[in-house]
């Protein structure tokens, strides 16, 4: 299906799945600041009203503060989509493992890969690229400072744009890595994006630029100007995997 | 609560281990001063505000007097001199320091006695300060009452305090008991506290006199119409923990986080510069009367749960002999763990059980925090709310002192206002259902849990005994905490370590070490 252009695919029509093929039953849940009574349950009724939503059952109405009442609500929404018509960009990466991928390497790259990672700007939590980088990696899949293969730099947290980008060109480094949790105020995308510009005005545009995190998407960082993107739940296989594939591909063809 | 027999002989081995472990740093604790130990000083001497560009004036004067190598003397020592010359309060000496024409070069002025004595009324003053804050909370405290164990703790991270308290105020009504305001994380690495109230915070709010205020305020407020006392917590850490801890004191803050090294393995701050501000920092919250939160929760987001277990017990030993040097009695230390076991594990709670009544049972009287999932979490809310249950059981059947309730929204965003009543209502059920279970529970002498209990326990035996034989500050190098390497002579804040010279004054520490018990 995703060889055949949207334009040419039959249309797919769709809607949300409850109980029974296209009912549209959805639950959702919400907050209205106002003391719990009648009143708000038919405020929360007609929020939902105002959405669009059908057949409304307000499911619970609970005192969550003095001034503030929790909804949980179920309705119907009369939305209707052509599945056909929706076209994501996503990081096509193999499936490729440990053995295969550290293989690879040896043999078609023939030299270590170096990667380097960190949590940049004013970003302290660096779960996510520990789970990628660190010897212990992500459930179960071992992280890139594993791969005998690869050496993997974690940085840590709190890594300013420049000194990582210097930290780079020092070890000559082919992947930087960014990870990227923080939610207020898209400080996130400000800080990703100044990496890029750097990096543009160093002559290190070059490298491959990866951006993870739990709201990150491939599209976003796409946008952002970086390579790749990862969500929540990545491995370090599909990271390592992705990185290897580019890698062989970029060498020029006399070398293959 | 029936015990897990374990060896007792072995907890009290860990112990004293810790106690040398400890004393080795003490000696270099004891013979060195940091600037923010010093500014420390200055604020508790009353010296407050800051210049046009936002400077502190306590950085101002300790940064000059370093410059010009003089801290190594105690800022008390040129405070004293300048008191003595004529200054009319300790404000007035401090900007006299500070941008006076000339940097006091000790030739003439003052004696030791003479500036001791200059300073004697202030140093009064300012432990009277410390002691009136600590008697208003004890007084409310005991008037209020607060809910039964084990406290329900929320956070609150808007980024605007006023926001912030507002959400305070609605999870307290909800019910939660302790109400941690988010720091700004990229406050752990300015070497200054900022002032005033934040509108526009960065994760969070700035740690500032005004920020403790305003929710002190609110707590203040509904704690009345609960009927039920609040407790505030804000976070004693980087490389303002002992500035910060004197801020939170005197605005009546109930617990800090302060840990002896949190902010070297995580935040890259220099270890001899961490291991010297959580003293003084300890010093001040122990005559204040706050519970202290170290952090060893946060080893296992970095290293595994299930191997590095043993880590965290190490750690809080250790943290527990810091904290006794420092004065902290056994009901002010906190200690921390977390629920962060692989969720994919079998008898993966088996293994948290051990750990969580392992815990209570080394430290029967310290007031045991107990953290939540947050690593093997997702954005799947139903099954996240679901884990939160089983930690909040085994919470309550461990007895669990202090509980940051898990958030079904952990790994999507700061929680919500109804994130947060979801959490307290979830967490009500299950203590309320199972507030005496502990008492029902006795274990298995040949079963999992036990042996779990027993294998986490040797491993820190081991790892203490290897820390002591090569010294702490080796064993942070090498990475013996959390999979982290940090080198005794890197890191952020080092160049603001000082020697102390045998003239060194600082009758504040000097009346806090008296209360050593």
């Amino acid at each position: 299906m995703s060889d055949v252009p949207p334009h040419k695919r039959p249309p797919e029509l769709i809607r949300a799945y409850g109980d029974r093929k296209d009912d549209g039953r959805i639950q959702l849940s919400f907050t209205l600041p106002v003391a719990t009574s009648g009143r708000a349950k038919e405020a929360a009724r007609r929020f939902a009203e105002t959405l669009g939503l059908k057949n409304i059952l307000v499911a619970t109405m609970e005192k969550a503060g003095t001034n503030f009442s929790f909804f949980v609500v179920y309705a119907n929404a009369d939305v209707q989509l052509d599945y056909s018509a929706i076209v994501v960009p996503e990081v096509t990466v193999p499936e490729w493992g440990f053995k295969e991928i550290n293989h690879l390497v040896h043999e078609q790259i023939g030299r270590k890969v170096v990667v380097v990672g960190a949590c940049t700007g004013s970003d302290a939590h660096t779960v996510g690229i520990d789970a990628i980088l660190n010897m212990k990696g992500y459930a179960g899949d071992k992280g890139l400072e594993a791969y005998p293969w690869f050496d993997a730099y974690n940085l840590g947290a709190q890594v300013d744009n420049v000194a990582l980008l210097a930290r780079a060109r020092e070890l000559n480094a082919d992947a930087v890595l960014v990870s990227q949790i923080m939610t207020q105020r898209d400080l996130h995308i400000e800080n990703s994006q100044q990496l890029i510009e750097l990096a543009r005005k160093s002559g290190q545009r070059d490298l491959l630029f990866l951006l993870g995190g739990p709201r990150i998407d491939h599209k976003l960082a796409r946008e952002l100007g970086y390579d790749a993107g990862f969500g929540p739940g990545t491995k370090p296989s599909q990271v390592a995997s992705y990185i290897v594939d580019v890698l062989i591909k970029r060498r020029p063809q006399a070398e293959r | 609560m029936h015990p897990l027999p374990i060896e007792t002989a072995v907890v009290d081995e860990c112990r004293a281990l810790a106690a040398d472990i400890s004393g080795g740093v003490q000696r270099f604790i004891d013979a060195h001063t940091t600037v923010s130990i010093e500014r420390t000083v200055l604020r508790a001497y009353g010296v407050d505000g800051a210049d046009a560009d936002g400077v502190p004036l306590v950085n101002t004067c300790v940064d000059r007097y370093l410059a010009a190598g003089g801290l190594g003397h105690g800022i008390a020592w040129w405070l004293g001199r300048a008191l003595a010359r004529g200054a009319a309060n300790p404000q007035e000496a401090a900007e006299v320091l500070a941008y006076g024409s000339e940097v006091d070069d000790g030739s003439v002025g003052a004696t030791r006695e003479e500036l001791l004595a200059a300073l004697a009324p202030y140093t009064d003053a300012a432990l009277e300060r410390l002691d009136r804050a600590r008697d208003k909370r004890l007084a409310d405290r005991t008037r209020l009452g607060t809910g039964p164990t084990p406290w329900k703790y929320v956070i609150v991270a808007t980024g605007n305090i006023y926001d912030d308290a507002d959400q305070a105020r609605a999870a307290a009504q909800a019910g939660a008991d302790i109400i941690a305001v988010i720091r700004s994380t990229a406050q752990s690495l300015i070497d200054y506290v900022p002032y005033g109230a934040t509108t526009e915070g960065f994760g969070g709010t700035w740690a500032t006199q005004e920020n403790f205020k305003i929710v002190r305020q609110a707590l203040d407020d509904e704690q009345e119409r609960l009927g039920r006392y609040l407790m505030q917590v804000n976070y004693s850490s980087g490389l303002c923990m002992p500035e910060i801890a004197y801020l939170g004191a005197v605005e009546r803050l109930d617990m800090l986080l302060n840990d002896a090294m949190y902010g070297i393995l995580f935040r890259d701050i220099n270890p001899r510069r961490t291991l010297c501000d959580q003293y003084f920092s300890r010093r001040v919250i122990a005559r204040a009367g706050i519970i202290i939160n170290p952090g060893e929760d946060n080893y296992l987001t970095t290293a595994d749960a299930v191997d590095s277990a043993h880590t965290v017990i190490a750690s809080q030993f250790i943290n527990e002999a810091f904290a006794k040097r420092a004065g902290l009695p056994d009901e002010q230390m906190g200690l921390g763990h977390a629920f962060e076991i692989d969720k994919s594990i079998e008898d993966s709670l088996l293994m948290e059980i051990a750990q969580a009544q392992l815990v209570r049972q080394i430290f029967p009287r310290h007031p045991i925090k107990w953290m939540p999932a947050t690593k093997h979490k997702s954005g799947d809310i139903f099954w996240s709310h679901r884990v939160d249950g089983l930690y909040d059981l085994v919470g309550v059947a461990t007895e669990q002192s202090i509980e940051l309730l898990g958030m079904m929204t952990e790994s999507i965003h700061t929680p919500l206002l109804q994130d947060r009543f979801a959490a307290i209502k979830g967490a009500d059920y299950v203590f309320n259902a199972a507030r005496h279970l502990s008492d029902e529970i006795i274990w298995n002498p040949e079963g999992r849990v036990v042996a779990r209990a027993r294998q986490v326990l040797d491993e820190a035996r081991v790892l203490l005994r290897e820390v002591q034989k090569e010294g702490m500050f080796s064993a942070i190098a090498r990475g013996a905490f959390a999979d982290v390497k940090r080198p005794e002579n890197g890191g952020r804040g080092l160049g603001g370590v000082v020697e102390k010279s045998t003239a060194y004054v600082n009758p504040i520490l000097q009346a806090l070490e008296a209360d050593h018990v």
